[in-house]
């Protein structure tokens, strides 16, 4: 920017103070918080952290966890990017009612979340009741587990890819159809990557709200230890026993996702950029 | 777009008079998404429907305007409320911040903005409640002031506005990036004071993205649960959240209440996110139609 153009705000006292507050602030309210999860988690030495992270109910708890997402994941990369495809390449009647449903999980507390679907398929809902008489039990076990985060964390692809893909266009793959591709491997090998970065971090952060659901998986769990107990609900159950340093060693590691999670979006946001400088004729399209 | 129409090349499919479809895929990726959709999204909340129409008018009203109820209501507002309010004005410092300034640390903040979404709400919770109750970190030194915080509605705010803290930064950071410095620059040179270039240059193009990053937080705050309740405290009439309320009622294994209340937080939510949408989408066509 030309120095001699003065903008607002560019005085040393002016920039000094803001910066400091701004400094000041996102300290207190998230690195500190940050430390303290670790202080907390370590505090009583490594021995008893490793003590609490292997005890039987923790490891439990983190195989479920991970058994959610592992399903959770997949599920929701299929639904985001089928349709952030249908939104961003095809015009059709209702498609911004589309974009503006997938929404719903991001506006609906997650405890309502959870008891739509309790109401649904619990045992006295209209479909669960059909479904126990044939010994089906999906609520308070971990299939509506894995159902209730499906519902939560299905946005996040689907946000990630939309912004994106609307920006890039359909030029490029059109190109393909003229050249005679077939649909699978124009998106193997045009579309794929292109939206490469944004579907990572679309899967890094489903991930981690898969991991990190509690609200909603709360409501359909029953919290049985060892069996429907995920990691958050583990913490809650910790920490409501007074077993501070159990709760922050497993909220540990749901810290150390979340850390994770900021890393992997840092990178990616780099590595956009560096293909953006790359080719910046294709800045237009 | 007109490239399509001119190859010829693909069977082209008619919808519509401006579009026309060359890619391949409609009908799956559609297919894909109208199936989930409807089962993920929009088939659970038909039994919220059915749950509900099983009460009667007055059974439905009474529920949903029992004392404690109402009380939760109040709270859950005027908390959610002032937590998007200091998310306003503290969106709008870290936006600037990022945006305008070159500083050391500069991109650590900018990624420990985003930390509230990919922490877990219990953690939030614990790591909050433990912060700032009587002998923590920050609660010794408030309770100095006179401050409680820990279970009081304030914790309340505490939790709603860590857990929404990226929305406005986020909505406000992009506008802030895209500013032309050419009217600034030049109402610098005539002499406003910096002051009134901020008010009558600056802010009238933030305030719509400022407005949705408000809304989307406030919006958030309503449902927030899992960050609330370790640090709220919970007490009836005090500091209860309606999403806890919900809660609470199934606890009591009293699905028709729950169902009622629910009801009512979901007709908020959705009536917030569609009227959000339309806005952005008002605010967007504006911006692009310059």
């Amino acid at each position: 920017m030309a120095s001699h153009n003065r903008r607002i705000g560019d005085q040393p006292w002016v920039r000094r103070s803001l910066i400091g507050l701004a400094m000041a602030l996102t300290i207190i309210l998230l690195v500190i918080p940050v430390v303290l999860i670790f202080v907390q988690a370590l505090g009583t030495g490594w021995s008893t952290f490793a003590g609490n992270v292997l005890d039987e109910y923790t490891l439990d708890a983190i195989g479920l966890t991970l058994f959610v997402a592992a399903l959770t994941v997949p599920l929701n990369l299929v639904f985001g990017t089928a349709l952030a495809w249908s939104v961003t390449r095809f015009r059709f009647p209702g498609r911004k009612l589309l974009i503006t449903l997938i929404d719903i999980p991001f506006a609906v507390s997650p405890v309502v979340a959870g008891l739509l679907y309790l109401l649904l398929y619990g045992r006295n809902g209209w479909l669960g009741g059909w479904l126990s008489t044939h010994d089906v039990q999906l609520m308070f076990a971990w299939p509506g587990i894995v159902m209730v985060t499906v519902f939560v964390t299905c946005p996040f692809v689907a946000r990630e890819l939309i912004p994106l893909m609307q920006q890039q266009g359909s030029e490029e793959e059109e190109a393909g159809v003229v050249l005679g591709a077939s649909g699978w491997r124009i998106f193997r090998k045009i579309t794929l990557p292109n939206i490469k970065w944004a579907l990572i971090y679309g899967v890094v952060l489903t991930n981690a709200r898969a991991v990190g659901e509690f609200g909603a998986v709360s409501v359909v769990s029953g919290n049985i230890r060892g069996e429907t107990n995920t990691l958050p609900l583990h913490v809650e159950l910790l920490y409501q026993d007074y077993n501070i340093a159990g709760a922050f060693a497993s909220a540990s590691l749901l810290a150390g996702i979340a850390i994770l999670t900021l890393i992997a979006k840092a990178f990616v946001e780099w590595r956009q950029s560096q293909t953006e400088d790359a080719a910046p004729e294709e800045g237009g399209a | 777009m007109t490239t399509s129409a001119q190859t010829g090349v693909a069977p082209v499919r008619r919808l519509g008079r401006r579009h026309k479809r060359v890619l391949p895929g409609f009908g799956l990726s559609l297919g894909i998404s109208l199936f989930f959709v409807s089962l993920v999204l929009l088939l659970p909340m038909t039994g919220l429907v059915v749950e509900a129409s099983g009460m009667t008018w007055d059974q439905f009203w009474f529920t949903v305007t029992d004392p404690r109820v109402v009380e939760s209501y109040k709270v859950t507002l005027w908390t959610a409320l002032a937590a998007s309010l200091f998310n306003g004005l503290f969106g709008l410092l870290l936006a600037w911040v990022l945006v305008r300034y070159e500083f050391p640390g500069k991109r650590l903040i900018d990624a420990v903005v985003d930390l509230p979404f990919a922490l877990p709400t219990a953690v939030a919770g614990i790591t909050l409640a433990t912060l700032f109750s009587q002998n923590g970190w920050y609660g010794q030194w408030l309770a100095k002031a006179g401050l409680e915080v820990a279970f009081t509605p304030l914790g309340i705010v505490v939790a709603m506005a860590f857990t929404s803290i990226p929305f406005v930064v986020r909505t406000v950071q992009p506008v802030l990036e895209e500013l032309s410095p050419a009217d600034e620059e030049a109402a610098v040179s005539l002499g406003a004071s910096d002051g009134r270039v901020f008010r009558k240059v600056i802010f009238p193009s933030l305030w719509p993205a400022m407005v949705t990053g408000v809304a989307l937080s406030f919006t958030r705050s309503l449902g927030e649960f899992g960050a609330i309740i370790f640090i709220a405290g919970n007490t009836p009439y005090v500091s209860e959240v309606t999403s806890l309320m919900i809660f609470i009622r199934l606890q009591e294994y009293d699905y028709a209440a729950a169902s009622a209340i629910a009801a009512m937080v979901l007709l908020a939510s959705l009536i917030l996110l569609f009227s959000i949408n339309l806005w952005q989408g008002r605010y967007l066509r504006r911006l692009e139609g310059r």
